[in-house]
């Protein structure tokens, strides 16, 4: 399957009041057509804002400040973010959704509204055929008596049912990339599951390509076919998802894995949290920014920049010289 | 939104209940007797006898418990008896049919060129903050809430009026009698009686677009590649407009404050001058009707504000 | 892979926290139209402090012969119709600016915030009682009801003074009870009540300091609106009359005098604009320092 979207060395800043917070801070990762992969890390390692950088919805206090795009062949970001370019391209060929089912859809507009917006603006479908449309998309995504509920409000709505019509939403106008940030972050545990599943399922009908962003390693273990991690605005890790969790290489990835129980384990091994807090990423210092966290440093982490991502074999690459 | 509604309704009523009680018992703090009151100079100047006091204290059912006054009082004024003035010496109500259309011409202009400009401000500044249009339109919502009204009526006679000698500087004529009169003496008295509530629905409206742009549900629009004019549009105007709708019970008050000022500088015969003119004529039956009506009118207003909320949030119209 | 180490967290990782006060400074002290707005304030109390001193003239009797003379050396701002000079009436009209804006916000804030605390608090049928005729008072407009009060109580600062206490009594009744509610939900009340302190303890000691930094806030706002109430009171003759000196009543007099001098009228309403606006411009201030969430309350 050849390559959708290519990310070259993207970077993007926030000036606030404390300093320039280096967000993402040159991430190169590449999408296939038909493919899912995995960005993960903890919170306020660039994740979401990686991917709102790819949307070009980042607004002050944030910029992107380097990097490339690549998609059908432009490279994005030479595009204004809110030209006609990037305005066909978004919903209509790179789709989002987000974490908060509660506040990401409009309460005073009726989901029917919301649904057939895009389909209106992008496939130029009239009104009635925009509704039928938004039926079958909604059936399709689990919501019962789908055509009495097209005019019906967000809040008349659960959390898990909002994030399935998210989806809906997302995947109206057969995109080419779905980016999913955090879909099920704020959902409980079932629903979780079923929304997933879901999601695979609807991402294969329609032959297209998932993003899945996530601190939950274990949410993209069984539906992502490629995984980067991401720690302090960088990819530290990169491969498929039988390498990152049979031979994890990077002490941060190591310490993530200890961190989850897992059934193929013996009893009694006891969950291992990673030592220390988040990295401030304001005012980072050149050299690696998980050394304070790490089990595996030498003197060269300290001296030496960040290490460079290296190809271990088999698409497997690693940013560590613990490694060498 | 039934229930809504008849909660609503009853508090209101439950309010104007106490509004009376407020009115009726401020008259009666007034010290002295207030038989001598009601019946003003004549009484002060001893020209009535002792025992034609009486008589009239017993005609105006003033020798009667207190609580049993109020009653008959409210009573006749739910029966549309306002009592009869003591200066000029005619019905109230008689009165106030022929001010009121003149504070209602007014005031109705006021109010809605006020909020319908001053929503539009707010949401230009919000949408362009940060920009020039931003300072302006603010620094203008500020002057508006500062300004004082009296000041910018001179101002504004003294310029165009005395100067210029484009506008009429004083009174009033029906726009059924005579339309372009009316409207040439009408545009400065309405200009002052504007400006306050235009600044403040301004300054509301700017900031209540300021926080649902940043909501997460704007953020999905945006990343439905919809264009900004669709976005602020559809899916901001509305949510921003909702809290503002609540504030246009304060715009309702502010007029009438601010009728009291401005028919007083260009001379108006409307109803805030009649209530000034009454102050200073101690004529205490015309204050008292005529503030009851004022209140009255502005907590009914406040409640079709309330009830037009409730009908314009889904989340309270379909429970 | 080399051997696992015990892990040293050495470095500090934890974000510097911006320090509240250099926050409140970057808010307050670094905008312009708020610094302008401090500036006239603190002129504003020096020049009601030290007026008998800046005043070049007795601003309650004039000589006749320089009755309505124009700006000039004599009287930077002209003189009225009784010879007052202009600009020693308006320097010390900002005492009674001050004097009457003050006291109403203190009587009224004083009150509001008992009446507030305690309807928020207790809730239930105190809270409806006082809450209701908070409403029933607020369906006046602010001047209507101090022109009500001030006709019934007489003339005289004291008077105006009360009848504007209680016309923005129930703002700031309102205010309080809409903010002690939310604080009233916050746990560490509930585990003071558990602890079984007294309602008075919990009252003075927990929700009080919450509800203070907005109240201040809201007095700095409304002092603007009652300088321009008590300017609206003196201007239709209601309160302080000349010779008294009163912004107000200084607008109004020059009203018949228009064209012959300006001035008059002007002069008084300008300071009170410039006035109105730099309490409006430090109490925006003061509340986008203090929480900018208060942004949609206030």
């Amino acid at each position: 399957m050849s390559t959708l979207l290519e990310v070259k060395n993207l970077a993007t800043q926030f000036n606030t009041e404390g300093g320039v917070v280096k967000a993402v801070d040159g991430i190169s990762y590449h999408l296939d057509e038909q493919e899912i992969i995995g960005l993960v890390g903890e919170s306020g390692c660039g994740k979401s804002v990686s991917q709102l950088s790819v949307m070009q919805l980042i607004s002050s206090p944030g910029r992107i400040v380097g990097g490339e795009i690549i998609f059908e062949g432009q490279n994005l970001l030479q595009f204004e973010a809110n030209g006609p370019e990037m305005r066909s391209i978004r919903g209509a060929k790179i789709a989002m959704i987000f974490q908060e089912p509660m506040t990401s859809l409009n309460p005073v507009l009726t989901i029917g509204r919301q649904l057939t917006e895009t389909l209106e603006l992008h496939l130029g479908m009239n009104q009635e055929a925009a509704r039928k449309r938004g039926i079958e998309l909604l059936r399709l995504v689990g919501i019962p008596s789908a055509g009495d509920r097209l005019e019906d409000y967000p809040h008349h709505f659960s959390g898990g049912m909002r994030q399935r019509v998210m989806i809906a939403m997302g995947l109206s106008c057969n995109p080419k990339i779905l980016i999913a940030d955090e879909p099920t972050t704020a959902l409980d545990v079932t629903t979780q599951a079923q929304l997933l599943e879901m999601m695979k399922d609807m991402v294969e009908r329609f032959h297209a390509s998932l993003v899945i962003v996530t601190h939950n390693l274990g949410v993209v273990a069984r539906y992502a076919q490629r995984i980067y991690i991401m720690y302090a605005g960088r990819i530290v890790e990169a491969g498929t998802t039988k390498d990152i969790f049979a031979k994890p290489l990077h002490p941060y990835t190591i310490g993530l894995l200890k961190c989850i129980p897992r059934l193929d384990e013996e009893e009694g091994r006891k969950l291992v949290p990673i030592d220390g807090l988040p990295p401030n990423l304001i005012n980072m210092p050149s050299t690696c920014a998980f050394v304070p966290r790490c089990a595996y440093k030498s003197e060269r982490c300290l001296q030496e920049p960040w290490p460079p991502l290296r190809h271990m074999g088999n698409q497997h690459y690693v940013g560590c010289f613990s490694n060498d | 939104m039934t229930a809504y509604i008849i909660r609503r309704l009853l508090m209101a009523l439950v309010i104007i209940f106490l509004v009376t009680l407020v009115v009726f018992f401020a008259m009666r703090l007034l010290p002295g007797d207030p038989l001598i009151i009601f019946l003003g100079q004549q009484a002060s100047q001893g020209t009535i006898t002792q025992e034609h006091l009486e008589t009239l204290r017993h005609e105006y059912g003033l020798d009667k418990p207190i609580l049993v006054q109020y009653a008959n009082w409210a009573y006749g004024i739910l029966r549309g008896n306002l009592g009869t003035s003591i200066h000029y010496h005619e019905k109230v109500s008689m009165l106030m049919r022929e001010r009121f259309p003149v504070t209602l011409h007014l005031g109705l202009m006021a109010f809605v060129i006020g909020n319908a400009l001053g929503i539009l401000l707010g949401m230009l500044a919000a949408i362009r903050r940060g920009t020039w249009v931003d300072t302006a339109a603010t620094t203008f919502a500020n002057i508006g809430i500062t300004i004082f009204v009296p000041w910018l009526g001179l101002l504004l006679m003294y310029a165009l009026g005395l100067k210029l000698e484009l506008l009429p500087i004083a009174g009033y004529t029906s726009p059924l009698d005579n339309f372009w009169l009316s409207t040439k003496q009408v545009i400065m008295p309405v200009i002052c009686l504007a400006i306050t509530g235009l600044g403040f629905i301004a300054r509301q409206t700017r900031s209540s677009m300021l926080e649902v742009i940043k909501q997460d549900y704007v953020r999905t629009a945006w990343s439905k590649g919809l264009r900004e004019r669709t976005v602020i549009l559809r899916h901001a105007v509305k949510n921003g407009l909702i809290p503002v709708i609540t504030l246009l019970g304060i715009g309702i008050g502010l007029v009438f404050g601010g009728s009291i000022l401005v028919e007083t500088v260009f001379a108006i015969p409307g109803i805030g001058r009649l209530l000034v003119t009454s102050v200073f004529a101690q004529d205490y039956v015309v204050v008292q009707s005529g503030t009851l009506v004022i209140a009255t009118i502005i907590i009914l207003t406040n409640l079709i504000v309330d009830i037009s909320y409730g009908w314009l949030d889904p989340r309270i119209r379909y429970g | 892979m080399p051997e696992k180490q015990s892990t040293v967290t050495g470095a500090s990782e934890a974000p510097p926290i911006v320090s509240e006060w250099r926050r409140f400074q970057r808010v307050f002290f670094q905008r312009k139209l708020v610094m302008f707005g401090l500036v006239v304030l603190i002129l504003l109390v020096f020049t009601a402090i030290f007026a008998p001193w800046l005043a070049p003239h007795n601003p309650y009797r004039g000589k006749m012969a320089d009755s309505l003379s124009q700006p000039g050396n004599k009287y930077l701002l002209g003189t009225d119709i009784q010879g007052r000079d202009t600009l020693s009436r308006l320097i010390y009209g900002s005492r009674t600016a001050l004097m009457v804006g003050f006291l109403s916000v203190g009587l009224a804030g004083i009150f509001g915030m008992a009446l507030g605390i305690v309807a928020g608090y207790f809730g239930g049928f105190i809270n409806t009682i006082i809450m209701r005729v908070m409403d029933a008072l607020m369906g006046f407009p602010m001047l209507l009801l101090a022109l009500l009060l001030a006709s019934v109580l007489g003339s005289g600062i004291q008077n105006v003074i009360i009848a504007l206490s209680f016309a923005t009594l129930p703002g700031y009744t309102r205010f309080i009870h809409g903010l002690t509610l939310s604080v009233r939900e916050n746990d560490y009340i509930l585990a003071e009540e558990a602890m079984g302190a007294s309602r008075a303890r919990t009252m003075l000691r927990h929700i009080l300091p919450n509800v203070f930094p907005p109240m201040i806030v809201l007095i700095t706002l409304m002092l603007g609106n009652l300088i321009l109430a008590e300017a609206g009171l003196s201007f239709l003759g209601i309160g302080i009359k000349p010779p008294g000196a009163a912004w107000g009543s200084m607008v109004a007099d020059g009203y018949q005098y228009l064209l012959m001098n300006p001035v008059l009228s002007f002069a008084p309403g300008l300071t009170i604009m410039v006035v109105v606006f730099a309490f409006n411009m430090v109490g925006d201030g003061l509340r986008d320092a203090l929480d900018p969430r208060l942004r949609g309350l206030l």
